[in-house]
């Protein structure tokens, strides 16, 4: 294209990938990555709630985030579907997309935008450590990085997940005749935690509330181990006794746990950090467990990729523009719809 | 280090007592001496360090990660020991952490000004959870739900001896306590219970009503007024002079006007009250007196405090304790007699001839100041525990009023899926004209489990708006509320505060609109 070579210098980042009230829009390609509603043509980065919806009518996402889509929005059928593996390229519009790993749940991406010789990451939501479910996080280096902000505070300093199983596993040793009820996110955290447990040399069986199964069942046929799982509704004169049981956070305070041995409330999210967040939540067990990463994770990775512009997304923005100005970085807060908490 | 921080962080999130206990006797079992015996002291509030004062954590903090993120951090989390203990990293280097019995002796032979820069090099050392225990330490604040009684059934439990046993023998050890962990685990000798002010577990009462009276024969009894004060122990020897309340905790911080009065040595068991000239304050008044570990030249000046004995076991070095009741009153209305006693009175015998005539006095003794009455056998000698016979309390009726739900929240543990902590009110006139509901107070019991499962489902069908985990309830359902007294209180927004309430009933056939008015309430106030 000689219009590259006529207009070397990058346009204005912005005049091209801005926030609209549907979501992130890239106007030279007519997309939106992870947009709010349901859309023309959707760049999906990974199939958590907030950031993959349904209906659109054109959809790209990594084969694995199109499975999840397909899960949990009842095939639908009426989106055409386009698969784009890790690493791999194609055009839309004038745009050149292509997806990278972010090591946040299965299939999880960063959207790599490039056009007119500038490139823009947008990093969905992402963590650094590493995760038996799924690649880890590729830094690609690029003119602008947008960061997600969860947990972009100094005091989120995640622990190893090693030791919050061991935490867990402690506690099982400790109650012997209590219920392990253990309050985690129905993609992603679940299959994450149950491999983590079987790292740790946890064999028996883990139990499961009906909702997390599907999910269970779609990360089992991409290859991932969790070994002897069973949903709670087959268990015939069970007790439940040393059991752990994983099941959505909202279940633990819910009629459903009746029927546990004085259950202990376990929850995982990386908000279990903060002591009156946990008890907010009523855990008795916090165990600090998170998909996105922590303070060390997005200043390293604000390191890594060497943005010279970095927009800073859904969390706590402030801090993390304050960090980054402080390196040298053109950073600001980038306001988008749509965004939640809840699972971290 | 490490092991102590898990002890406390799992206490904190805990809120089951049996499970407490579990959780302190695996870590007391499993940790060496002398650490268990430190940790042992810690929570019974028995270790006393130059203290970290917040300015100090504050300078730590800026200093790591700077003013402006200091700040957004401490915001966010509200509490600054774990603000700081979040944000420090653990540095590799710095070597491994040291055990808590290091920690605590080489603070007790620190300087003040040496503090700052040996607990830097100790957070380096530890992870986030023993760096928040270490600070929390240095702070004086545990805060992890665990009184000195618990933590002292916890170590009971390891000999498999009573409670008791351990109060008996608790005030002539001192931290790390190796004769006592070389007593219940080791099969050591008993450790002999000779210190100065020592506290000697009291006899406490069963409850009892009309009917069961009526089985016992009046003359083998004695009658006492209940006190609406706190049960305390009084013990004097070898120039030691303490106050303890029921439980064995050490108050006499809080009631240097007691300690100051003492000038006899004996162990008596006697009510705590605040006193005004002669007249008995409300519960309320001694109230502000406790759970202080100092207290105000203008608190001691404005809730003069004061016991008023009922029983003596020890006298002149004399154990009375195998005496009966008879005997020892004897001893002390004579030990009484003769001399001032300032800050000290007798708590009179309520003559009576018969069950009936006791009843109309404790009806006619409904005035302030008064609970009920206690029952003791005149042959009773003093045991240790509530031994089912001898001593009874013969409780007035509560006082009832009928109350609106307006709030529930979930409870703890097993409860951790019902609502089970009510907040009601009665009705008051509103500033437009109309009436409105005016919480009076909160009960998390009274109720059987059926009833239980019942008014669970009864908020989660009329939840009109949630708070986080409180949920607002349609003003639609009468509880009949049970308290034992009344009193004006500013910290209410309805202007006054129930004695331990509890839900008496619940008033499925009575319109909401019926519901008491505080106005109504007022008029129980003595």
């Amino acid at each position: 294209m000689t219009t590259d070579t006529i207009d070397p210098t990058p346009s204005n980042p912005r005049a091209w990938l801005y926030p609209t009230p549907r979501g992130l829009y890239c106007a030279p390609g007519d997309f939106y990555v992870d947009p709010a509603v349901a859309v023309g043509r959707a760049v999906i980065t990974h199939g958590h709630g907030d950031h993959a919806r349904p209906g659109h009518r054109r959809a790209l996402a990594t084969p694995e985030t199109l499975a999840i889509m397909r899960a949990r929005f009842q095939d639908m059928p009426d989106t055409a579907q386009q698969p784009l593996k890790y690493g791999e390229s194609v055009r839309i519009g004038e745009v050149d997309v292509s997806l990278a790993p972010a090591g946040h749940i299965l299939g999880s991406a960063q959207a790599v935008l490039a056009y007119k010789g500038q490139r823009i990451v947008v990093s969905g939501d992402f963590k650094r450590r590493p995760d038996p479910t799924c690649p880890p996080f590729e830094p690609v280096p690029c003119d602008v990085f947008i960061t997600e902000a969860t947990f972009a505070l100094p005091v989120f300093n995640h622990p190893s997940d090693s030791g919050e199983i061991a935490k867990l596993l402690r506690s099982v040793a400790t109650f012997p005749e209590r219920t392990h009820l253990v309050g985690v996110y129905a993609l992603g955290k679940c299959q994450r935690v149950i491999r983590l447990l079987r790292q740790a040399g946890y064999g028996g069986r883990i139990w499961l509330h009906g909702s997390l199964l599907p999910l269970c069942k779609l990360y089992q046929d991409h290859g991932v181990d969790l070994g002897d799982v069973a949903p709670v509704s087959d268990a015939i004169l069970e007790t439940f006794k040393s059991a752990i049981v994983l099941c959505p956070p909202s279940a633990i305070a819910d009629r459903w746990s009746r029927r546990f041995a004085d259950p202990v409330a376990a929850v995982c999210s990386g908000w279990m950090g903060v002591r009156a967040r946990a008890r907010q939540r009523g855990a008795e067990l916090p165990l600090i467990i998170s998909d996105h990463a922590d303070w060390p994770e997005l200043t390293q990775t604000l390191r890594d990729v060497g943005a010279p512009k970095v927009w800073v997304t859904h969390g706590r923005e402030d801090a993390l523009v304050h960090h980054a100005r402080g390196l040298g970085i053109d950073a600001e807060a980038l306001h988008l719809a749509g965004r939640e908490e809840e699972g971290a | 280090m490490q092991a102590f921080a898990r002890l406390l962080d799992s206490l904190s999130f805990e809120p089951a007592r049996t499970a407490k206990l579990r959780l302190i006797e695996t870590y007391l079992r499993d940790a060496p001496d002398p650490d268990r015996g430190w940790a042992l002291a810690a929570l019974t509030d028995g270790l006393d360090f130059p203290a970290a004062k917040p300015a100090l954590l504050r300078g730590f903090g800026q200093e790591k990660i700077g003013a402006e993120l200091f700040v957004l951090s401490y915001d966010y989390v509200g509490d600054l020991a774990e603000t700081l203990a979040l944000i420090w990293e653990t540095d590799p280097a710095a070597g491994p952490p040291l055990t808590l019995g290091e920690v605590v002796e080489t603070l007790q032979s620190a300087t003040r000004a040496q503090t700052p820069a040996i607990l830097k090099r100790w957070l380096d050392t530890l992870d986030a959870t023993g760096r928040w225990a270490l600070l929390k330490l240095m702070t004086g604040a545990l805060r992890v739900g665990v009184s000195a009684r618990l933590a002292k059934q916890a170590v009971a439990n390891l000999g498999n001896q009573p409670v008791d046993a351990v109060e008996e023998v608790w005030h002539g050890l001192e931290a790390p306590y190796r004769p006592l962990f070389d007593w219940l685990m080791r099969d050591g000798p008993q450790p002999r219970s000779n210190a100065g002010g020592a506290f000697l577990p009291p006899m406490l009462a069963n409850p009892i009503d009309r009917a069961e009276l009526d089985t016992f024969d009046p003359a083998h009894f004695r009658a006492e007024w209940k006190w609406d004060g706190i049960r305390v122990q009084v013990s004097a020897s070898g120039g030691v002079k303490r106050l303890y309340s029921r439980a064995g905790e050490d108050v006499s911080g809080a009631f240097p006007d007691i300690i100051d009065a003492i000038d006899f040595e004996g162990v008596f068991d006697g009510e705590l009250l605040v006193r005004r000239e002669t007249v008995v304050a409300p519960f309320n008044d001694l109230q502000q007196r406790l759970n202080r570990k100092t207290v105000t030249p203008r608190l001691l000046r404005e809730h003069p405090a004061h016991v008023r004995l009922y029983d003596v076991l020890r006298l002149a070095g004399e154990d009375l304790r195998a005496l009966s009741f008879d005997e020892r009153r004897a001893r002390l209305e004579s030990w009484m007699t003769g001399r001032e006693r300032p800050r000290f009175d007798l708590s009179p015998l309520v003559n009576f001839d018969d069950w009936a005539h006791l009843a109309r006095q404790r009806e006619e003794m409904r005035a302030d100041g008064i609970e009920g009455l206690m029952l003791k056998r005149g042959n009773s000698a003093y045991l240790a525990g509530r031994p089912k016979g001898p001593w009874f309390k013969w409780k007035r009726d509560p006082m009832l009023a009928d109350c609106v739900l307006m709030y529930a929240q979930r409870g703890h543990g097993k409860r951790s899926s019902f609502y089970s902590d009510f907040t009601f009110g009665c009705w008051r006139d509103a500033a437009d004209g109309g009436r409105e509901l005016a919480p009076v107070g909160k009960a998390y019991f009274g109720f059987t489990d059926e009833e239980l499962r019942w008014l669970d489902k009864w908020v989660r069908d009329h939840t009109v708006n949630r708070f986080g985990p409180v949920r607002e309830v349609e003003s639609g359902l009468v509880l009949e509320v049970a308290f034992d007294g009344i009193a004006r209180s500013s910290r209410h927004k309805s202007g006054v505060a129930l004695r331990f309430p509890r839900i008496h009933r619940i008033r499925r056939d009575k319109p909401a609109v019926e519901a008491d008015t505080v106005e109504a309430l007022l008029q129980l106030l003595p």
